[in-house]
């Protein structure tokens, strides 16, 4: 992102009990734009939908590394990477599309779909074998002093 | 993630409270599922009040419950779902798909 104002990185292995510090992590570090409680949700579940894709799809059969990244940038924009060095996606355009999943009885297929229409953009990026970089961006509303 | 239940004549009230992610989600599955076999209802309420955050692992555990109804022709609805839960609910268009009271 150009003119980062503020911004945090962090790196955690693919447990599942890492899922509810991760996104909340994520809004702490955003609260200090003021956001709403419906915006901070909106990021939460992104952010939730991201980092479960890593653990239960990159690293299916072991455990690897999950690096959160947010950035806060001009005019309320923040931009969140969630990114994986797991086994990546053959076709993303596919993967994106609503009810698709490779992961059975478990899964639905809409984490992409809820990423997509809680955050402003979304982008996927992707190599088979390598990983995955999943960046989604949101403009916090900015609040006058008597709300 | 805790899930409670009344039974009440046959009618099973599923109460759940908590973060529902991916890492509740297979715990919360398995005690529906034991609860559904062990009671073996006639109607089935789930009620999501006590949820504090839900993501898409809550949407398969709200269709696999409405799957094991189907499957015995039992009536089942969803209650009180939190805003955030009812959005991520509302995204993938289960609100058309399952009664919600
Ligand atoms: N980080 C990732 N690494 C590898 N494959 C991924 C990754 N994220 C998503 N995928 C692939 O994209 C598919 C769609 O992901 P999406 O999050 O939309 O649905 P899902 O995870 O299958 O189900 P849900 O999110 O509803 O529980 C997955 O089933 C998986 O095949
Ligand atoms: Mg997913």
């Amino acid at each position: 992102m150009k003119n980062t104002i503020n911004k945090m990185s962090m790196t955690f292995p693919s447990r599942s009990s890492n899922e509810g510090f991760a996104r909340s992590a994520a809004a702490a570090f955003i609260a200090q734009l003021d956001p709403t409680v419906d915006e901070l949700s909106d990021i939460k579940t992104a952010v939730s939908e991201a980092v479960t894709n890593c653990i239960v799809h990159a690293y299916k059969e072991r455990v690897g590394d999950i690096t959160l990244t947010v950035e806060i940038g001009e005019d309320n924009m923040v931009e969140i990477s969630v990114r994986d060095k797991g086994c990546g996606i053959e076709d993303i355009k596919k993967a994106c599309e609503p009810m698709f999943t490779t992961g059975g009885q478990e899964r639905s297929g809409m984490g992409f779909t809820i990423m997509e229409s809680f955050m402003d953009s979304m982008k996927v990026r992707s190599a088979p074998g390598k990983g995955t970089t999943v960046k989604m961006r949101k403009r916090i509303s900015v609040r006058g002093m008597f709300r | 993630m805790t899930v409670s239940y009344n039974e009440d004549r046959g009618k099973l009230l599923i109460e759940l409270f908590g973060e529902l992610g991916h890492h509740e989600a297979i715990d919360a599955m398995d005690n529906i599922a034991a609860l559904y076999e062990c009671i073996s209802p006639i109607e089935l309420i789930l009620d999501m009040s006590g949820i504090t955050f839900m993501d898409s692992s809550g949407i398969a555990v709200v269709m696999r419950t409405k799957r094991l109804c189907d499957n015995d022709g039992i009536a089942m609805a969803v209650r009180n779902a939190p805003k955030q839960a009812l959005k991520v609910l509302s995204a993938a268009g289960i609100t058309r798909l399952v009664s919600f009271i």
